[in-house]
């Protein structure tokens, strides 16, 4: 529990630690450029004079922004279709089954980078193709959530008593969803970011002029040659911490819910 | 029985075989119209720097001459009929037929993806088992904490770092490309290749490691809660002997599958510490594509990394059907 405070605590201060970071200090100046790590810059600065600490937090608030829209869409349109393939008959079920093959079927990866280039690249391209690319394993861990309460007895006595499809699956159904699908939604954020950190870094992401972490690394690629480590390191280790924070909230939370598990 | 279990066999493949090609036909339907909708002309790609010397007329001929001017649903269907000759189009970027760029740049990946595939097969499964036999003690904890870190590491970061550690503090290895610099290549020998390959493929196990080793953990708890490990305990059998006669076959076929279910993720994995390693395999060139607006070459990857994820799936699942007989008797109801 303790950990779950302080993680959150963590991740709130970088989302407040972008606004209260002076812009200034990413602007270019080259009387202190390419010098390592100190405490005037805890994470250095780049072949500009930028001061690499505020262009990590930047680019990580930037990050969990997509990940966080881009795990919301992801987490509708699993639930969305998750129910429908639960309530909606064997047709389709059948359907979204072959839906989630289909997305199952070619990698993460390459879907991304084929959506990025169909719109073009930039922030709707990598949100739209994050949102379009994580659902199916949500998708068919609701499914199966919503087949159990389906079977329980206080849903087919509504069905008896001659409730409509619509109002059993918002009024029984859902209820019992929402903590399957919060906990799927904070298990996907961290693939999310990832993700986009991985598309951004591949070129097919952010534009340049954006402080993400992507583009920070793959500048960074350029300079590991001359020695200069800094510019690559810290930013990772920054995306790294924050991922595993996300995991570990999530984790939590779904011994929380799942007493199955929670004497793991 | 043998003749039986031949006929499920064959009906099996036929089944999976016809889901695979309704998926194939929706891919490469999808990602042709997805391709088609992109905001980057294919003209403007393929002419690049020479936009001054290229007339309205001139750009009519190449819109002909690739079939561009045609409704988008005959351009499909085009390139689909000449797809199922066995002609993928030319890259545009290489100016070389794409099945060629394919099957060249493929045998590099493969390399790389098999190398860091058993690497992390045979780590991740040893590093599950000695975590569940010690379960509950500091190696286990460590063992757990690692997995799950290297689950939430940016595979293109982890790259970073051993470029910056192998190949510019301690200079053992050399820092991109599969083949030396400046060497023609009918000089380049094995060692070179080899060279080349070690970091992207130690990479890659490294990330690879974390799925297999937290399953395995799993499973082999579960084995070892069983009854007849308990009878066996109570025989006198324990530590290494316990696990080779009771544990290892339960665990190996899942691991082993789900090795070949993560096809998927080697590949996404692999697109990445391409990128980092300058390494010519299949994921640098779908980067390329997609940058530089490969329209045929893009398509080609497309349906090539869809088939590649199709294989692994199909052996996981043959794999379970012929070893298992469970899963038979439960699919022929």
């Amino acid at each position: 529990m303790i950990v779950t405070v302080i993680a959150v605590i963590f991740l709130l201060s970088i989302v407040v630690g972008r606004f209260l970071l002076d812009e200034g200090r990413i602007a270019t100046n080259l009387t202190i450029r390419n010098a390592p790590p100190s405490f005037d810059h805890l994470f250095g600065t780049d072949w500009l004079g930028r001061d690499m600490f505020t262009r990590t937090i930047m680019g990580l608030s930037l990050s969990m922004g997509v990940g966080l829209i881009g795990a919301i869409g992801s987490a509708s349109i699993a639930l969305i279709l998750g129910m429908a393939a639960a309530t909606m008959g064997k047709m389709v079920d059948r359907m979204i089954s072959w839906l989630i093959d289909l997305f199952l079927s070619v990698p993460h990866l390459v879907t991304l980078i084929l959506i990025a280039f169909t719109l073009g690249g930039g922030f709707k391209g990598i949100v739209i193709g994050i949102a379009l690319t994580h659902w199916p394993s949500l998708a068919r861990v609701i499914r199966a959530e919503v087949m159990q309460i389906r079977s329980a007895e206080f849903v087919q006595v509504s069905q008896k008593m001659g409730k409509s499809r619509w109002f059993i699956a918002v009024q029984h159904i859902f209820p019992h969803l929402i903590p399957q699908v919060l906990v799927g939604f904070l298990l996907l954020f961290p693939h999310a970011i990832l993700h986009e950190a991985a598309v951004t870094f591949l070129g097919l992401g952010l534009s340049p002029h954006e402080p993400a972490i992507g583009i920070i690394l793959s500048e960074s690629m350029k300079y590991l040659s001359s020695g200069m480590w800094w510019l690559a390191f810290f930013p990772g280790l920054c995306l790294l911490i924050v991922v595993r924070t996300f995991d570990t909230i999530g984790e939590n939370l779904r011994m929380l819910i799942d007493p199955t598990r929670a004497h793991d | 029985m043998r003749k039986g279990l031949n006929r499920h066999i064959g009906i099996f493949l036929l089944l999976k075989s016809v889901r695979m090609a309704t998926l194939l036909v929706a891919i490469c339907f999808i990602s042709f119209l997805l391709i088609k909708n992109s905001p980057i002309d294919p003209i403007q790609a393929y002419i690049g720097a020479d936009l001054l010397k290229v007339g309205p007329e001139q750009r009519e001929k190449i819109a002909e001459y690739w079939g561009l001017d045609q409704p988008v649903m005959v351009q499909f269907f085009n390139w689909g009929s000449a797809l199922l000759t066995g002609d993928l189009g030319t890259s545009m970027i290489y100016r070389r037929p794409v099945a060629e760029i394919i099957s060249e740049r493929f045998l590099n990946s493969f390399v790389l993806m098999i190398t860091a595939w058993l690497l992390s097969g045979i780590i991740g499964f040893a590093m599950g088992v000695i975590s569940a036999m010690k379960k509950d003690t500091w190696v286990d904890k460590f063992i757990k904490w690692y997995c799950y870190t290297l689950a939430s590491t940016p595979t293109f970061w982890l790259g970073l770092l051993m470029l910056i550690v192998f190949a510019v503090w301690l200079g053992w290895f050399p820092i991109g490309l599969g083949v030396p610099a400046g060497v023609l290549a009918e000089d380049v020998t094995i060692a070179d290749r080899i060279n080349h390959l070690i970091l992207p493929a130690i990479t890659l196990s490294v990330v690879g490691v974390a799925n297999v080793a937290l399953h395995t953990r799993q499973k082999l708890i579960d084995v070892l809660a069983s009854d007849y490990v308990l009878f066996a305990r109570a025989r006198g059998e324990y530590g290494f002997g316990l696990f080779w006669r009771h544990g290892l076959r339960n665990v190996a076929l899942p691991a082993i599958t789900l090795q070949f279910a993560a096809f998927s993720e080697l590949f996404g994995g692999a697109v990445l510490a391409e990128q980092v390693f300058s390494y010519p395999g299949l994921g640098q060139a779908t980067v390329e594509a997609g940058l530089r607006g490969d329209v045929p070459l893009l398509l080609g990857l497309v349906i090539c990394s869809a088939l590649f994820v199709f294989i692994g799936n199909l052996i996981a699942d043959l794999i379970y059907y012929v070893l298992d007989p469970r899963i038979r008797e439960g699919r022929m109801i």
